[in-house]
């Protein structure tokens, strides 16, 4: 007898648990609002990030096409995996030779994004940009030079 | 006439192999098993598809530049996992952080368990064949990977953490977006157990499955929520406290069945020892430093020095030797993964296929844990 009454029991409540998962995956059902999903690609134009976000390491320039890099390759030090390659070249100055960036060289495939290079740098000439999309179709393209053509360094940044 | 009979019927023992591609090997682990029709007779993990010597690594790197790596190994729970690399060079260098720091790494360190439980919820009902409760657990998930997202930079591999601090300050919306997420939570909660904790379909396939006593944790070395559902007491923010957690009021979850739906419960019950001490906490951060002053070039004195910390799988411990240079000597990671790991093929003795994946998923294994 008593096995029997267990029997219905246990058919109650299975029943009873499968009605309880049905009302909540109902109630969304019936209320698509609640529903957050960002259509991704569609929503490409509006699409905000973080401003703290780690994309990728960016050369900043201002508009007379000037950077605050110096060249003193200690990013490339801080860099885990040799990601950065900074090549320097000798310019004459009021007759003196001195040590300036010639290449900024970063390789995107190597990056791990762990922003150690940020803090690193004395004179804040590069930041982490909010860039994601970073898929090419050659893997040439991924090694990047970061300081534009013809740009100089920033006067008074030493 | 019998006996010819029963030579037919008699069962012969064949092998199979379970991943490294299965779906819920979570990962590229391979099980060679040996089976009897449906029955396991033994299950043998072969390990190392994705070994990327990580502890060779660190031992030609600085100590900020180790960080990085432990975010590698265990994704779901890196925030801890810097941490204990933080903890470790802090320890060697005798150095007193700021309690703002300690605020912060503690409630950060409970989000990423709260969002690496969520994760395990959602794969666990996967692997169960239902996937509606993949979609519900990334949905509250998002939440956690957006407050990551603002205030460390990244949504997985955070790094937030360097030797004597954090890498910034906490981003001006860290509290309002936390706090809003706790009061979200606690309403959804509750959703988890309608669907799944109290489903019929679950209960059949967890309850009595894969049963772990303490003896057999104690001795194979499993720790986390697996080995408190069967009753181990071995959290280590409650008896090797670090951080903020001596000034926190929780209490360790424990359970003594030690069978699948244990471990679950165990690790939903987790969810609101977490939720409440970043209750406790939220509001109470500190004002000062985010960062103890420390030296561009850190070299840790000569010696050994071991700090263990509670990811959310386990026991994770960082073992480092020192020879006074600026990268450690040898670098070991204790990883919770790979002493738990070790167990299944114990509580999968004599159990089905199908239980087989309910067992490994509710001791929530990350390959790249166990195999560094």
């Amino acid at each position: 007898m008593r096995s029997i009454v267990n029997y219905f029991k246990d058919i109650i409540f299975g029943l009873n648990s499968l009605v309880t998962g049905l009302k909540v995956t109902g109630h969304y059902f019936t209320n698509p609002k609640e529903i957050i999903t960002q259509q991704y690609p569609e929503n490409r134009d509006t699409l905000q990030m973080f401003e703290r976000f780690r994309g990728e390491v960016v050369l900043l320039h201002n508009e007379n096409n000037e950077h605050r890099c110096t060249g003193c390759s200690a990013c490339e030090i801080a860099c885990p995996n040799g990601t950065i390659e900074i090549i320097n070249k000798k310019v004459d100055i009021d007759g003196r030779k001195v040590k300036a960036l010639d290449t900024f060289v970063y390789h995107l495939q190597m990056c791990t994004m762990c922003g150690l290079c940020i803090p690193a740098c004395p004179t804040d000439a590069i930041k982490m940009a909010n860039t994601f999309e970073h898929a090419v179709f050659d893997r040439s393209q991924l090694t990047k030079v970061l300081n534009r053509p013809g740009s100089k360094l920033m006067d008074g940044v030493k | 006439m019998e006996e010819i009979i029963h030579q037919e019927l008699e069962s012969q023992e064949y092998f199979i192999n379970m991943g490294p591609q299965h779906p819920s090997t979570h990962g590229v682990l391979r099980l060679v098993l040996s089976l009897d029709g449906e029955i396991i007779r033994k299950v043998e993990p072969h390990i190392g598809f994705i070994h990327r010597s990580i502890e060779k690594m660190c031992e030609h790197d600085s100590y900020q530049q180790i960080v990085h790596l432990t975010d590698r190994m265990d994704y779901l729970s890196c925030h801890i996992n810097n941490e204990a690399v933080c903890l470790a060079v802090e320890m060697g260098l005798q150095l007193e952080v700021p309690d703002r720091v300690k605020v912060i790494r503690t409630i950060i360190g409970e989000l990423t368990r709260l969002s690496s439980h969520q994760l395990w919820w959602g794969v666990m009902g996967m692997d169960l064949g239902a996937i509606t409760s993949f979609l519900y657990g990334f949905r509250d998930r998002e939440m956690i990977t957006d407050i990551f997202e603002e205030t460390c930079g990244a949504r997985l591999t955070m790094n937030y953490n360097v030797p004597g601090g954090l890498m910034f300050d906490i981003h001006p919306n860290f509290q309002r977006r936390t706090k809003e997420f706790i009061t979200h939570f606690k309403k959804k909660l509750p959703e988890y157990d309608a669907l799944l904790t109290n489903n019929v379909i679950f209960r059949e396939r967890t309850v009595g499955i894969g049963i772990l006593s303490k003896e057999d944790a104690i001795s194979y070395g499993v720790t986390g929520p697996a080995a408190r559902a069967s009753g181990f007491s071995c959290d280590v923010r409650e008896h090797h406290p670090y951080s903020y957690y001596p000034k926190v009021q929780f209490k360790e979850v424990l359970r003594t069945e030690g069978d699948c739906f244990a471990r679950y419960q165990c690790r939903i019950d987790e969810m609101w020892e977490s939720l409440s001490i970043i209750e406790q906490l939220i509001d109470n951060i500190p004002e000062g430093p985010y960062k103890a002053p420390t030296k561009a070039v850190i070299k840790l004195p000569k010696g050994e020095f071991y700090q263990r910390v509670e990811t959310a799988r386990g026991e994770f411990g960082v073992y480092i030797i020192s020879e006074g240079q600026k990268n450690p000597y040898r670098l070991k990671f204790r990883s919770p993964g790979f002493s738990n790991l070790s167990a299944l093929d114990h509580m999968a003795r004599g159990s089905k296929i199908a239980d087989l994946v309910a067992i490994m998923s509710t001791l929530d294994l990350v390959i790249p844990d166990i195999d560094r």
